[in-house]
């Protein structure tokens, strides 16, 4: 059988894992890893299909800086008043998502 | 209660295994429609035919600022529009209430400079290969992340019309570009025969700017610099 093939089969069922992974996770910041992770996965499966332009796209846009956004956003939902110079919120201080969002 | 509770749970479980169900048939139906379209080498070879003409030699780049450099433009537009969304929201939250850490620090000292160089090695690399405006401009969004993740945010004097500068000044060079060529009786975004690789540099280079700061923008999440 032709290696490329078994990795790009790979790569397929990395993909698929990540994405119902990603979106099953019950923890909010596993759950962004894991989109994180499906999007520098499909950055390669871009370069398989050998669009390198679409590839560094993908890995830049959608795995870094939608990454980024997210990881934010996810910050801020732990903090109620955000803007504000308060420590965040010891309301609900569960899983990594709390500690990720909480500055150290 | 005890009865209806089981009921709803077994109603959901029917409902789930439904919608599984459902999206894996969808998924073999496009499967296998992918599979039964005619295999054709598309537009390629008249791309290929074409791409001497447009005054660069990656034919990405002659698609995206030559061939449908309208759509490019309507693009550039979005991302602009979507940025003034954000600034309506309110002015940026703060990022770090807390110092940042040396490690972050000592990174951003080293990869900032780093990350410039290969955002300008990109931009220039569209021309002839893998690259272009966007991928430069997303590379130079991670550095401003990088720095708003640091704490860093908008200096005083920089307020106000200068970001706004950098903001618009990839569709207004896109506009004055497309616009300009009009002025020897062409149409709209009808690059001249000769200089044409110079004139959608340009627009790329500052598509780029224009690119980074959107997407820095993006994660402030506000106007910045009025908290």
């Amino acid at each position: 059988m032709n290696a490329g093939l078994v990795f790009d089969a790979l790569l397929v069922a990395i993909l698929l894992w990540l994405a119902a992974a990603s979106l099953a996770s019950r923890n909010l910041f596993r759950g962004v890893v894991l989109f994180i992770s499906f999007g520098l996965v499909l950055a390669m499966a871009w370069g398989r299909l050998d669009a390198p332009d679409v590839a560094l796209a993908e890995a830049g846009i959608g795995a870094g800086l939608a990454g980024a956004l997210l990881l934010t956003a996810l910050g801020r939902l732990r903090r109620p008043a955000a803007g504000s110079d308060e420590a965040p919120s010891a309301a609900e201080p569960t899983g990594a998502a709390a500690r990720r969002g909480r500055p150290s | 209660m005890k009865r209806r509770m089981r009921l709803r749970r077994n109603a959901s479980r029917l409902l789930h295994l439904g919608l599984v169900l459902l999206l894996v048939g969808a998924g073999i139906a496009l499967c296998l429609l992918i599979a039964s379209l005619p295999r054709g080498a598309g537009l390629a070879p008249a791309v290929a035919a074409a791409v001497p003409a447009s005054g660069v030699e990656s034919e990405l780049t002659a698609v995206l600022l030559s061939f449908r450099g309208y759509d490019t433009l309507l693009e550039m537009t979005v991302l602009t529009a979507a940025l003034a969304g954000v600034w309506s929201l309110g002015p940026a939250p703060r990022l770090r209430v807390s110092l940042p850490g040396a490690v972050l620090l000592g990174m951003n000292r080293t990869l900032l400079p780093v990350v410039i160089l290969i955002s300008g090695y990109l931009l220039w690399a569209g021309g002839a290969r893998a690259g272009g405006a966007f991928q430069a401009g997303a590379v130079l969004a991670a550095a401003g992340v990088l720095l708003l993740l640091a704490g860093a945010t908008v200096p005083d004097r920089l307020r106000g019309p200068p970001v706004r500068a950098v903001v618009i000044i990839g569709l207004a060079a896109y506009l004055a570009v497309a616009l300009g060529v009009m002025r020897d009786g062409r149409r709209f975004l009808e690059y001249p025969a000769t200089g044409a690789g110079v004139l959608m540099l340009a627009i790329e280079a500052a598509c780029a700017l224009s690119i980074a700061a959107i997407l820095a923008g993006m994660l402030a999440g506000g106007r910045p610099g009025e908290s």
